[in-house]
């Protein structure tokens, strides 16, 4: 008798609310591989994740856990406030480029000197999505937003923030590796890298952040092919992906 | 009753420790009592002052503009606290360190030789008590013997085998004051 | 539990300890630093959360996310920090989590000064965060009553779901006295039904948010905050009365400045004056009612506070025009002495008042010709 086999469904981390998420955005991607690792890891009833400002600000309707919404940039102050009375808990902040990396820059970056012992998600698609396309931190140069009419000018605006480098100099951060969300390769090896990073929190082994470059097709001005499509040939060169910070102990973990 | 007392001197004559062992002596012997120290920047290395008021019923301000009684264990402390005292209030002034004598006589200044006392009983550190002594002579609310206890009850264990030195301290600023007065 | 000689602020700190304070985050600034130095000390000792933050924002946050899981929690600061923790104390209220702050008020605007102030009385009781909230305000006067009221701020905050702030000045926090400590009571986890603390096997998921996208949704919560505000001001209304029974002058002051009035009432007493002192405990809500009915009776009032008059506004809108509110402030950090009051309350039993000229102005001439 013929079966069907059941390839794709829904994780059990997500709940039955379909995402707000612009066509081609890879948002969605993001957050299934992060709903898949939990259920993986069987952490589903144990996780608060903590909401960002940004376009991922409803990312508490599609997780089947615990959620709170921080202000702009101060998930990570959020979390170390949860996870620090709740030390058994799985606590994860999901972020954007404006959100972590301009005005919660210095949340991001004190949460991991600490050395707290979180998860962080951080979605780098070079621009602020939610309020329209403006120039982020991590804004390429010569790119053109809605605030960077003539494209980003290095002499005045500055050059684009590397997270995942900066935060990989200290000694707090246990995880700290940047992927791409751009084709199904990089997909796989985002997930490979979302389930280290969780295993380093559920481990006690310190700060772990995964930086994901994605897309934004509809701010870019792009289909969504050709959004992929830009990631790989201008975002992959100006941040580069890799294994920025991976303590000993971390290395160790086989999964 | 109510009766408000200021101690000044520079930061590290134990201004403050002077002021806190009045104020214990006074809560022991149940009354109420408040100790309000001169706090920030000025505190590091320049003058210091603390005010306690004591009194029978809940105290209103812990600041006063014009002290019936007062300690100065230095010469800007006596320059700043001569003129603002009460009219036949008591100054208790540390001899050791001003170059002059009263200049007010409507008020009662005692002039006390505190470095050297504190210096004969082998610690110079315990002038501030000198100073304690003195002043009790003025202050009817609290006992020699109430702030002798409350040094025993209130100093950090530490500095236990410090007491009869302090008690000696209390008794020679006490007894200074005691043989001008009369 | 016999009296102490306690400062003010470790005072605060280990009523906070005693009512059970799971975690505090907070960041150095004086004048309170003694209560984050104190806790720095005190709740890992007992196995509890102490973080020092990397600012008063991200100390504010920790409070929030600590708040959400439903354990009690508190920060505290001294005026320009609280000025950074609006934001969170905004987000706090709109998402009906308990927490308890605590600011030791100094001089500015700005960087100002660290000496004892009352300037922050409107960002406190007017809310400072944006948006439509109300919190609960607790003054205390004295080392006793900041211990009272630290504890009380936690069951407050609990009760109502609600940010509840302890506001005194420097002198408070700085000044001993004898003062009695409540028992230790021990760490109980309220198994409250909006905590999000992990689903654990046992429910289902909890969201805790300020975002209300709907605006019909975000006038129910508003008008469920406005509801519960009510309730708050029907229930927990405190003051202090002195000398009122037969008072034709009434003082009102909070904090130090109401203290030190005290000292000038009861020399005007003396003085065969008949003036009395109210001393609002809580300031938001304000004893309202109290200073209508006083109204009824009272030939005059008199402000007393270390700002430009901000209580005034209050006392003036309860007093209804129906007899004259009097003003007197020290600003900037300045401590009034009870020898100034004592001459606005001598000058005000001596002459006919009008109530035609707003008391602020009135006072500034009067300053103007010292």
């Amino acid at each position: 008798m013929a079966t069907e086999n059941l390839v794709y469904d829904r994780p059990e981390g997500f709940t039955d609310t379909p995402t707000h998420y612009c066509p081609g955005c890879t948002h969605g991607v993001a957050h299934r591989l992060v709903a898949e690792v939990l259920e993986d890891m069987g952490l589903i009833d144990k996780t608060i994740g903590v909401a960002p400002v940004g376009c991922a600000v409803f990312a508490y309707n599609y997780f089947d856990t615990d959620f709170v919404e921080a202000p702009h940039g101060r998930a990570p102050a959020m979390a170390t406030g949860i996870k620090r009375v709740l030390p058994d808990r799985v606590v994860f902040t999901y972020q954007g480029d404006g959100d972590l990396a301009s005005i919660g820059m210095g949340e991001i970056v004190h949460a991991a000197a600490r050395g707290e012992n979180l998860t962080v998600i951080f979605i780098n698609n070079a621009n602020y999505g939610m309020t329209g396309g403006q120039m982020a931190p991590t804004t390429l140069p010569g790119m053109k937003t809605t605030s960077s009419p003539n494209g980003r000018d290095v002499e005045t605006q500055g050059y684009p923030i590397k997270v995942s480098e900066m935060l990989s100099t200290l000694e707090g951060v246990g995880y700290c590796v940047r992927r791409s969300l751009h084709d199904p390769k990089n997909i796989r090896l985002a997930k490979k890298a979302i389930r280290m990073a969780f295993e380093t929190q559920v481990r006690g082994l310190g700060f772990s952040m995964v930086e994901l470059l994605s897309t934004c097709p509809t701010n870019w001005g792009m289909t969504p092919v050709n959004s992929l499509k830009f990631v790989e040939e201008h975002m992959v060169p100006a941040f580069p992906l890799g294994d920025y910070k991976i303590s000993e102990a971390i290395k160790q973990i086989k999964i | 009753m109510q009766k408000e007392i200021i101690i000044s001197g520079f930061g590290g004559q134990g201004v403050l420790f002077a002021g806190q062992v009045i104020a214990y002596a006074a809560m022991d012997s149940g009354k109420e009592v408040t100790w309000i120290p001169s706090y920030g920047p000025e505190m590091r290395g320049g003058t210091a002052n603390c005010t306690v008021v004591i009194a029978d019923q809940e105290i209103g301000s812990p600041l006063v503009k014009n002290p019936p009684l007062a300690i100065a264990l230095n010469l800007p402390s006596f320059d700043k606290y001569e003129p603002l005292m009460q009219a036949g209030g008591t100054l208790i002034v540390n001899q050791s360190m001003v170059d002059r004598g009263a200049q007010r006589n409507d008020i009662h200044v005692i002039l006390v030789p505190c470095n050297e006392i504190a210096e004969g009983i082998g610690d110079k550190k315990l002038m501030n008590m000198v100073a304690v002594g003195a002043l009790l002579t003025a202050l009817s609310q609290v006992s020699l013997k109430d702030v002798e206890k409350a040094l025993e009850a209130h100093l950090p264990a530490r500095h236990k085998h410090l007491l009869p030195k302090n008690y000696e301290a209390l008794k020679r600023g006490f007894e200074t004051h005691t043989k001008r007065v009369g | 539990m016999p009296k102490e000689l306690w400062k003010g602020n470790e005072a605060i700190a280990e009523a906070a300890v005693r009512a059970g304070l799971e975690a505090y985050f907070g960041y150095p600034i004086t004048p309170q630093t003694e209560i984050l130095e104190y806790l720095s000390r005190r709740m890992p000792e007992l196995g509890r959360t102490f973080v020092q933050a990397e600012s008063e924002l991200g100390a504010i946050n920790m409070v929030y996310g600590a708040a959400c899981t439903g354990v009690r929690v508190m920060s505290s600061s001294s005026s320009p920090g609280v000025s950074l923790m609006m934001e969170g104390i905004s987000y706090i209220a709109g998402t009906e989590v308990p927490a308890v702050l605590v600011n030791v008020m100094r001089g500015g605007p700005g960087l100002g000064n660290i000496a004892p102030a009352q300037g922050d009385y409107n960002q406190a009781v007017h809310g400072g965060g944006h948006g439509d909230y109300q919190p609960i305000v607790l003054a205390p006067a004295s080392v006793q009553e900041a211990i009272d009221l630290t504890v009380l701020s936690f069951d407050l905050a609990e009760k109502y779901r609600a940010i509840c702030m302890v506001i005194l000045d420097g002198c408070v926090g700085q000044m001993m006295e004898p003062a009695q400590m409540p028992e230790m009571k021990p760490i109980q986890r309220a198994n409250w039904d909006w905590a999000t603390d992990g689903k654990m096997g046992k429910r289902e998921r909890r969201i805790l948010t300020s975002i209300y996208l709907d605006p019909i949704e975000e006038e129910k919560l508003n008008l469920r905050l406005l509801n519960r505000w009510r309730t708050i001001q029907a229930n927990e209304i405190r003051y202090k009365e002195y000398f009122l029974d037969d008072a034709e002058i009434v003082i009102v002051g909070f904090g130090t400045a109401g203290r030190v009035a005290l000292s000038a009432v009861r020399t005007a007493r003396e003085q065969g004056i008949k003036v009395g002192l109210l001393r609002p405990i809580t300031v938001s809500p304000f004893p309202s009612e109290v200073i209508d009915q006083l109204a009824g009776r009272a030939e005059a009032f008199l402000v007393t506070e270390m700002n430009s008059g901000q209580m005034l506004e209050d006392v003036r809108l309860a007093v209804k025009g129906r007899v004259p509110v009097e003003f007197y402030g020290r600003l900037g950090g300045v401590v009034p002495f009870p020898d100034e009051i004592l001459s606005e309350i001598q000058r005000m039993a001596k002459i006919k008042l009008s109530a035609n000229v707003h008391p602020r102005d009135a006072w500034l001439e009067r300053m103007a010709k010292v």
